[in-house]
Parts: structure tokens; sequence; C-alpha cells
């Protein structure tokens, strides 16, 4: 074995730091087309071209616009439907109805989550509702809308609030079970209680899980708005883009069923990109609560 | 001497007790002491000494199975902004007010001070904490001291009756935690209030506390009360020899 050694005696020294005159020294701008590349839409915009370029390509190899018409001319049928004011008038139908499904289904959500949170017997009431209501199709309730409410918007809205509100609520309540103990109470350190205690503490604390219960939220009614649309067609005169999908298959106009898809895509697209993007950058993403 | 002034917080003969799935677990036993006005009040002791659960329990969050919490001569039965509390954790800011309206929004939603004067506190003790360039950032973006520095700048721009401290700098590096004992003392000069400090570091207890209320574990029972040393001259020998003697205590 080797000789145990004491470490040799060091002298202690001390170095002279360079002081850096700029910040040139140390920091340098990122190139241009990386900028360019760094943005999401800029990425997202060229994985839409391409696929657009694939649906081209496939629809003019098959060449049968019956079965699949090509990107070129669904686009012209949506510029023609939307010049004659057929498809803004069918989309601005489905989105009134939409949004007051949306909105009762939400508000109902949250009184459902609050109570939840606050008293056992509340909480017992959302798991079993959301357990038993929760993996029913909305679309399987719409005979007995029909029957209750009539051929017309309230039998949309009905089955609307029924896609809505079970999973809204369960991301609300999971969100507000979710609040660190420490800000809960700090909260009550402030003397908040009750009403205020969830719109000053809970409801921005669970953010996250809201926000994504409201964007699962709104893509099950995009779902069930179209799919029921599509069963029982018109109310009133006024159809949505369901009926517009619905009346164009009838008459073989496959390029602008096409078209009425591709709207549906498009608002989707818009309310994510827009609507969520934007609050998402304004809360919890400058709040640090998500990357 | 001291009896002769009211004490601001009377803690008279307190039992607390946790309930768990199996079992009852008593975490102190009849504890009293009393802190008086512009105390730096120390709560030493050992993990499961129950000190933690004292101070929950003055803050109003712990219901005593026995005896009594007395502010000012009322009793304590709710959490309330009489008495701020500074915790441990690094996620007690609100992570979606910037460091000024996490000071501002206690003092909005308790009514103490309209807007305007609000910001002007909220501006007061940011300056005296030292984080004035960062008054519009959102807490994510500060490290763990500057954290806690804005913690404690919120907890006394409410001007709390006392201000709670659990255990505050345990989670920060040796570094700042030095630092941040300095500045607690350098602001406690300023405006003198009064505080009541949970810590089981003996040496932290000596620097910050003028009182020092040892607590023995399972369950917390009080083994002595003491006066720490003078700030001004900390003599060597006399620190080694309070630690020690405070050390034989808990362990001996």
């Amino acid at each position: 074995m080797n000789q145990m050694t004491p470490p040799p005696k060091r002298p202690d020294r001390e170095y002279a730091v360079t002081a850096f005159a700029g910040l040139d020294a140390v920091e340098r701008p990122i190139p241009a087309w990386e900028r360019i590349w760094n943005q999401g839409w800029v990425r997202k915009v060229v994985l839409i071209v391409l696929l657009a370029i694939v649906w081209e390509g496939y629809g003019r190899f098959l060449d049968n616009e019956l079965l699949f018409p090509t990107f070129s001319a669904t686009v012209e049928a949506l510029l023609a439907n939307l010049a004659n004011g057929v498809l803004p008038n069918r989309a601005a139908t489905s989105i009134k109805v939409l949004l007051m499904g949306y909105t009762i289904g939400v508000s109902l959500a949250m009184l459902l989550s609050v109570a939840a949170i606050n008293t056992r017997i509340g909480n017992d009431l959302l798991e079993t509702l959301t357990s038993m209501f929760n993996p029913l199709p909305a679309i399987a309730l719409l005979p007995l809308a029909l029957l209750w409410f009539g051929l017309g918007n309230g039998s949309l809205v009905f089955v609307l609030v029924h896609s809505v509100l079970w999973v809204v609520a369960l991301n609300t309540h999971a969100g507000f079970r979710g609040v660190s103990p420490t800000l809960r109470m700090v909260g009550r350190n402030y003397g908040l209680r009750g009403f205020r205690y969830v719109v000053a503490i809970l409801i921005p604390a669970a953010f996250p899980s809201i926000l994504t219960g409201l964007k699962v939220g709104w893509a099950f009614a995009w779902r069930t708005l179209i799919a029921a649309e599509l069963v029982f067609g018109v109310a009133s005169g006024a159809g949505g883009l369901g009926w517009f999908i619905f009346e164009n298959k009838n008459q073989l106009e496959i390029p602008s069923v096409f078209a009425g898809l591709l709207t549906v895509i498009l608002i989707g697209l818009a309310v994510e990109n827009l609507v969520f993007r934007t609050v998402e950058a304004r809360t919890v993403r400058r709040w640090g609560m998500q990357h | 001497m001291s009896e002769s002034f009211e004490p601001l917080l009377d803690v008279r003969g307190v039992t607390l007790q946790y309930r768990t799935a199996q079992r009852i677990v008593t975490a102190t036993h009849r504890v009293s002491f009393s802190v008086f006005p512009a105390d730096r009040f120390v709560l030493l002791g050992p993990s499961g000494c129950g000190k933690s659960s004292l101070l929950k329990a003055v803050a109003g969050y712990l219901d005593p199975v026995e005896g009594e919490f007395h502010l000012r001569g009322r009793q304590i039965k709710n959490p309330g902004p009489d008495r701020m509390m500074v915790f441990q954790e690094f996620d007690q800011l609100l992570p979606w007010k910037t460091v000024q309206e996490n000071i501002t929004f206690p003092l909005l939603s308790t009514k103490r001070l309209p807007k305007a004067e609000a910001r002007e506190r909220a501006a007061y003790y940011i300056d005296k904490v030292g984080l004035s360039a960062f008054a519009g950032a959102y807490p994510h973006t500060l490290s763990g001291g500057m954290k806690q520095r804005v913690a404690i700048a919120r907890g006394m721009a409410m001007e709390p009756e006392i201000l709670l401290m659990d255990e505050p700098f345990a989670a920060l590096d040796a570094l700042t935690r030095r630092t941040m004992q300095d500045e607690l003392l350098r602001l406690w000069d300023d405006t003198k209030f009064t505080v009541l400090f949970v810590t089981h570091s003996i040496n932290e207890a000596i620097k910050v506390g003028n009182r020092i209320l040892l607590l023995s574990p399972h369950p917390g029972q009080v083994r002595a009360e003491l006066d720490s040393l003078p700030r001004e001259d900390p003599d060597p020998a006399a620190l080694l020899g309070l630690e020690r003697h405070i050390h034989d205590m808990l362990f001996a």
C-alpha cells in the first residue's frame, strides 16, 4: 500500500480580474433567421403550408372531385361561399349558439367547483355527477333534448352545456385542490373569506388547470355543436355550419363540404392562437406558472 | 421589571394536537409564555417540539385543545391581518402579482389604506428591503432571498401587532441567511416592531432574538426562557457559553 503523505503546502494566491469594457464582449445578438424561426407562428404556418401542398398533391393524383377535392378547389368553394354571404351567415349562427352554451356551461362549472372546494357534500356531488355524466356523449342526449326543448336553439344549448360543464368542472376542481397550502394560508392571513377568497386566491392560483379545462371544453363544444347540427339540421331557417355541410353533401357539392370543414378548422385555429394564446401569455406565462 | 408592562401576546397553558387518520398526536403540552411590545421573541427547539405548530396557532390556523391565546387581551380565534405571517416557503408570494402589487394587495383588500397611500407605503418598504429596482417584477423572476425580502416587506407594510416568522431563512443558502439576519435587525432598529420568530438554529436564535423560549420535543414543553446576548458586543466567550448552555438543555 502506498504511504499516506500529507498534501503539499501551497501559498495563498490572488488574481486580478479582467474588466470587460462593454456589453458587446459578453452578449451577442442572435442571427436574424434564427430569431424568425424562434417565432412559434412562423413554424406553424410553415407546417400548415406543407400540409396544404400534400393535400393538393393527393387531390390531383386522385382526380376525383366527389371523393376528395383538391385544396385549390376547396379554397375556391370557400371564397365563393364567403362572397355570397352564406358561409359567414352559417358560421355566425353556430358561434352564437356555441357562445351561449359555453358561457352557461362554464358558469355552472364554476359554481359546482366552488361548492366542491368549500364543502364536503359539494365535493361528493361534483365527483358523483362528473363520474355519471362525463362519459355520456352529448349527442346521446339530443333526442331527449329535442323532446324537452323542441327543434330550436334550446336543444342545442342544452347539449352544449352538457358537453362543457363536466370537463371544465373537473379541471377547475383539480386546479383548486392543487393550490399550495402556503398560498391558502396567505389568503386567510389577509382575512379573505368565501367569494373574495375564491376570486382573489383560488382562481388565479388554479389558473393553469382552469385554462386547460376551458380549452378542452371549447373543443368539446365545437364537436358537439357540429354533430348536433348535422343530425337535426335547421331550426327556423337559420342553420349553422353543420347544416351547411349536411346540405352540400346532399347536393354533392363536395368542395363546399370541405370548405365547411375548413371553416370549422379555421375558427378553431383562430380561437386557439388568438384568444387562448393571448390569455395564456398575459396570465400563466407572465406569472411564471407555465413555461 | 417587565411585569409592569402589559404583554402584547399572552399564551396560557396551550396544548395543541394534530389529528391524523390513525392517531391523535400531541404537538405541545401546556405551553405558556408572554411576548411584550418590541420583543424579538424566538421559539427555539429541535424538530418535533411543536414550535411551528405554536406559531400557526398564534396565527389562527390551528385551534388549541387546551389553553388560550390573547393578543392585547382579545382571544385569538381566526387568521387575520393583525398577525402577518412570513412563511419559510418561497411560494408564499402571489405569482400573479408583481412585487409592488403583492405588498399593496393586503393593504387594499383589508381596506387599511386607499390606493395612492398603499402604493406609497409599499414603495417605502420595498426600498427598506433594497428591492426598488424590482418593484414591477413578478416573483418567479426573483431569487429565494429576494422573495423572502418581499414577504418581510409585505408583513411589515401591514404594520401588524406582531410579525410571525416561521423559519423564514431556513431555505436560504448560508451566506444569504446571514445577510438577511442582519437586515432584519436593521429593520427592527428602524421601526421596533414585535416579532415572534421560529428557528431550529441556536446560533440564529441568539443572533436574531432578545428573548429565547426553549422547547423540548415530543411533545413540546417549555424547557427554559432566557435572555439572549446584547447585540452590541458579541463577546466570543459568552456566545460560546450560551450556545453550549442551550445545547445542553436541549439535548442533555
